[in-house]
């Protein structure tokens, strides 16, 4: 067999994928520069931000008090029993309430509204293009990315911190609830040692990261769903292509932000 | 002012891909003229609209709108231009999430034209009652619709906010002939009684008798044949004759 045609493939191949990249890299920044750009700029939408944050906020509640709630109780059973090693078992308050707020908060409740979010705006949005809806904004001289993408955008970036805030809390809590019947922690040691541990910048850091997922959450639903294909294939894959991409750039972000929050 | 046509096309190319869909086509109409472009699908009908509409940008060419170039405009300026039109599309496009009257004054419930709600609202059941719906469809929603009167209620939103252009995007596709021909009649009445120019892609050629002054076929992505709707039966354009007939023989090939 001729080596010179299979290493051309590969080299080829290697190229396509990194031309690819670089275009949707650059198709994603364009978008998002415009979406931005729209919510600094008049006519603004309030009814449709404040239908956002309804919809993004508050009816995201359950969904990340579960996951925080869960979370701090099972962190709570393994940071006693990783400190019970070494004789160490009273950490637990303080490194629940430092596990929680720092990352597990912020980056499970991103995840967890990426798939409910992300995946809806993806939808709506995808069906909006298919149905020409899209156009059809625009006939009536509304700019769609100032009418769709902004308001969605906004939303999704000043109600994460809120909704991981409040889950900081429900998380602390289902530590403490697992500490006190589980572990026999005293319930007033418990609230006063993690309170007394834990410090501003660890739920303000939990915060920013949680406004920066927040806007890659609403980012990628509008993006998959307004460049979404024909069709209902088009509308699936745009779901599922939203959440996929929302969920990995949260991690990745979070990796960057808390190098950039908490340098070594 | 009368001379200078409503909408001027010239040389509009685009292409996706590989695949040419305008080569250049040249279309003028007057205004207050009823002008509908037939044609196979997917032979660059919607495609033409949509750049005229600046949805789709044009690879090369030049459209004017009442002799204003449309090419690159923004903002402000993109908003005013698209003030003057109003679009029937072809599955309604109707926005789920608003009630039907709300869909209908959408224009005059946001951005510039803003009214308050309760004029919007007496605007949009005027314009209800004069695409032949009840008072009480206003409250519904798009979902709770048949493809008639989802049709009619696009038509009352094409018109809501008085426009000097319309468009209609196959209006009567999908319809059953008796509702078709209903919506013809609807279009025909409104684009007399309202004076506007109008351009209508269909493939249906009841419509096209119906609501046309004057008749384009578009193939190939250029325009082959335009002329007055009386003369599409006698005019010797192998093109016309072909589709106003419904043959399978001719120069347009049809793939079987």
């Amino acid at each position: 067999m001729p080596i010179l045609p299979v290493v051309q493939g590969f080299a080829a191949s290697i190229g396509a994928t990194v031309l690819w990249l670089c275009q949707a890299t650059g198709a994603l920044s364009a978008f998002a520069v415009s979406g931005v750009s729209h919510v600094f700029r008049p006519p603004w939408y309030p009814a449709e931000i404040g239908h956002q944050l309804l919809r993004i906020g508050f009816f995201s509640l359950p969904v990340v008090g579960m996951t925080a709630l869960f979370t701090g109780g099972a962190l709570a059973l393994q940071i006693f029993a990783g400190g019970s090693r070494f004789n160490a078992e009273s950490v637990v308050p303080s490194i629940v309430a430092i596990a929680i707020t720092r990352e597990l908060g912020p980056v499970l409740g991103g995840l967890m509204v990426a798939g409910r979010v992300s995946s809806s705006i993806a939808a709506e949005i995808a069906t909006m293009r298919v149905t020409e809806q899209i156009d059809a904004l625009t006939t009536l001289s509304t700019n769609p990315m100032k009418y769709l993408v902004a308001p969605r955008l906004l939303a999704a970036t000043l109600v994460l911190p809120i909704l991981v805030f409040i889950g900081d809390i429900i998380g602390i809590m289902g530590g403490f609830l697992v500490g006190i019947t589980r572990l026999d922690f005293n319930a007033a040691t418990y609230i006063k040692t993690s309170y007394d541990f834990l410090e501003t910048g660890d739920v303000t850091s939990g915060m920013i990261k949680a406004a920066v997922f927040g806007f890659i959450i609403a980012l990628m639903g509008c993006y998959q769903g307004y460049n979404s294909g024909r069709g209902a294939q088009g509308v699936g894959r745009a779901t599922t292509n939203a959440v996929v991409t929302a969920s990995i750039l949260i991690l990745a972000s979070n990796y960057i932000l808390t190098e950039a929050l908490f340098p070594a | 002012m009368t001379d200078t046509p409503k909408i001027e096309m010239r040389g509009v190319r685009k292409s996706f891909g590989s695949n040419h869909v305008l080569r250049g086509v040249d279309l003028t109409v007057p205004a207050g003229e009823s002008l509908v472009i037939i044609g196979g699908s997917g032979t660059g009908k919607s495609v033409a609209l949509k750049c005229i509409l600046g949805l789709i940008a044009p690879d090369a060419g030049e459209i004017r709108v009442d002799g204003e170039n449309v090419a690159g405009k923004r903002g402000k300026a993109r908003e005013k231009l698209l003030d003057k039109f109003g679009m029937l599309f072809q599955g309604g496009a109707l926005f789920d999430s608003f009630s039907v009257w709300e869909n209908v004054a959408f224009r005059l419930l946001h951005g510039s034209r803003k009214l308050p709600r309760e004029e919007a609202r007496a605007v949009a059941m005027e314009k209800l009652r004069r695409v032949g719906l009840e008072a009480d469809t206003a409250d519904l929603f798009p979902a709770e619709l048949s493809g008639g009167m989802q049709k009619r209620v696009g038509l009352a939103r094409a018109i809501c906010a008085e426009p000097e252009i319309i468009f209609f995007d196959e209006p009567t596709t999908g319809l059953d002939p008796i509702m078709a021909d209903v919506i013809n009649d609807l279009i025909r009445e409104i684009v007399v009684e309202m004076g506007v120019t109008a351009v209508t892609i269909t493939h249906d050629m009841t419509s096209v008798r119906k609501i046309a002054d004057r008749v384009a076929m578009i193939h190939d992505g250029v325009i082959q044949w335009n002329g007055p709707v009386a003369e599409i039966d006698t005019t010797g354009n192998p093109y016309v004759h072909q589709f106003v007939n419904g043959l399978a023989e001719g120069p347009i090939e049809a793939i079987r």
